[in-house]
């Protein structure tokens, strides 16, 4: 009895410090960011463009600091001009879209570099950007983030046949009279901020996975678009919270371990469905 | 009524449309009236896709002008209905059946507009006049091809359009449920023009008021007769193209004709 309670204790231990209760505030609002987001970007077939996005956003890291702006300031726009530059390219060359994508994503981590390197002086800790830091995150990133989330809500509520619409078959879309393309820039300008806010929980190498994992499973269980956003929130809650948990307990980095239980979910899953065909045959 | 006072739903005129620098269409002119039943029939790669999804605005002419009820294709594009060739896309895709066929529905509803109990009654009656009431929640890509495709049949009859166009419906749509499509869209052709992409000779005896025969080039037929001329045209190895898929209809028969 004693024991269970002096488990209890260092359970629930986690939550005396307000770095962890921050953590955890901020790692359900990324879950439902990347929740809603994330299936958006899955159904579209934009994971590989999303990677781009997050990498290239580098770029603006290395110019925030070298111009003496916050780097997630300079993240966020950089991520947005470089969404909107490979949404015009997928407009315009559909069948080498892929190719200049990949070009993006190297020649924004190259400008980040340079930039980085040329404004040494500041001394920061770039590792946070690259891998994420989620337990310095400060009450106004909090805030910041609860307003885009509620903005992120709203959109999708308020255009959300449309959105289905366009996700599931564009053409068609287009021919019945639906705004196709600017809607189309509106999702990659709301997914490159959302993968600027994700990027402060597991960084900017590791987000795509918060973005697609969560999304890939929750795909397996519905047959609406709507549950699959409420699924993939609550599936990347589930991978964030216990990530986050783990690498209290275990003092090892938090941004890796949540990617590694998700990516943990996504194999059991995996391994799973292969079983159900087995049984299938047999 | 005289031949200039008919309303024309569709007019074309001089259009050019390559890929790439590879010639599809060629010199394209021909017009369709109001509640017309016209079938464009011709070979596999002759440019039948290409040619409504001009007529849709979803591809561009080189040249040429095309107008769509007296206007620019975009800009009627609400009045619109439309069934694409492939319905196997996207299989994983989380959506029902039901959702796929209240997406014809869009052009009822404006921005902001939730769909409304008037776009549910008609999406069901129509769902139920084509056998997939009964598969309503399913998800989509749980279906067998044939059944998809009578969805996205479904799809395109819930927009209630005034242009209908549908690109070989019945390529994958068994024999029973064939003739009730062709029936219903009788049905319908009495309030809307209807333009079809057929590989099926059956329709065109049966249905057709007029007949546009594409293979680069158009040829148009107003009276609903498949002339020697066209045939010729229209195919190389006639028998073999036109037979495709119903071996027991053989092409001599029109021949004769």
């Amino acid at each position: 009895m004693i024991e269970n309670q002096e488990k209890k204790r260092i359970m629930w231990s986690v939550l005396q410090f307000e770095f962890m209760r921050n953590a955890l505030l901020a790692s359900i609002i990324i879950s439902i960011l990347c929740g809603i987001v994330g299936t958006l970007v899955v159904v579209n077939r934009l994971v590989f463009m999303t990677g781009g996005i997050a990498h290239s956003a580098y770029g603006g890291v290395g110019l925030g600091l070298y111009a003496g702006i916050s780097p997630f300031l300079g993240a966020g726009i950089f991520a947005v001009l470089n969404a909107i530059i490979m949404g015009l390219v997928t407009l315009k060359d559909r069948d080498r879209a892929d190719t200049v994508i990949g070009v993006l994503w190297a020649v924004g981590m190259a400008i980040g570099i340079i930039f980085v390197h040329l404004s040494h002086g500041y001394n920061v800790n770039l590792m946070s950007y690259l891998f994420g830091s989620i337990v310095s995150v400060s009450k106004k990133e909090i805030y910041i983030s609860t307003i885009f989330m509620i903005l992120l809500i709203g959109w999708v509520y308020l255009f959300y046949k449309e959105l289905l619409a366009i996700s599931y078959d564009e053409e068609f879309s287009y021919v019945i009279g639906i705004p196709v393309t600017p809607l189309y820039f509106l999702t990659l300008i709301f997914t490159a901020i959302s993968v600027i806010i994700a990027m402060r929980m597991v960084g900017l190498i590791l987000v795509i996975a918060l973005m697609s994992i969560p999304p890939y499973i929750a795909e397996n269980y519905t047959n609406s678009l709507a549950q699959m956003m409420v699924l993939s929130s609550l599936f990347s809650m589930f991978f964030s919270i216990s990530g986050l948990l783990i690498s209290y307990y275990l003092n090892i980095p938090a941004g890796a371990s949540v990617i590694l239980i998700a990516g943990a979910g996504f194999l059991l899953l995996y391994i799973l469905r292969m079983l159900k065909k087995i049984m299938k045959w047999a | 009524m005289s031949f200039e006072s008919k309303d024309k739903v569709i007019e074309v005129e001089h259009v050019y449309f390559s890929y790439d620098n590879v010639p599809v269409l060629e010199d394209i002119c021909f017009s369709v009236e109001r509640k017309d039943f016209c079938v464009i029939i011709g070979p596999n790669g002759g440019g039948k896709t290409t040619l409504l999804k001009l007529l849709l605005g979803i591809l561009k002419p080189d040249k040429g002008t095309i107008k769509i009820l007296g206007k620019n294709p975009n800009d009627v594009r609400h009045k619109l209905g439309y069934l694409p060739q492939y319905t196997d896309f996207k299989l994983s895709f989380p959506i029902s059946v039901m959702d796929v066929a209240l997406m014809g529905r869009l052009n009822k509803r404006g921005l902001f507009k939730r769909f409304t109990d008037e776009d549910r009654k008609k999406v069901e009656e129509i769902l139920k006049m084509l056998g997939m009431w009964e598969y309503r929640n399913v998800h989509i890509g749980r279906l067998s091809g044939g059944q998809r495709q009578r969805v996205f049949i479904a799809r395109a009859l819930a927009t209630e359009p005034e242009i209908l166009f549908l690109d070989e419906p019945t390529a994958r749509v068994d024999p029973e449920h064939e003739t009730g499509l062709y029936e219903i869209l009788r049905e319908l052709n009495k309030r809307m023009t209807i333009v079809v992409i057929t590989h099926d000779i059956g329709v065109i005896s049966r249905y057709a008021r007029s007949i546009a025969c594409v293979n680069r080039k158009l040829v148009f037929h107003e009276e609903g007769k498949i002339t020697e001329k066209m045939l010729e045209m229209a195919y190389e190895c006639p028998v073999d193209l036109i037979a495709h898929g119903i071996p027991h209809r053989v092409l001599p028969e029109h021949k004769h004709e």
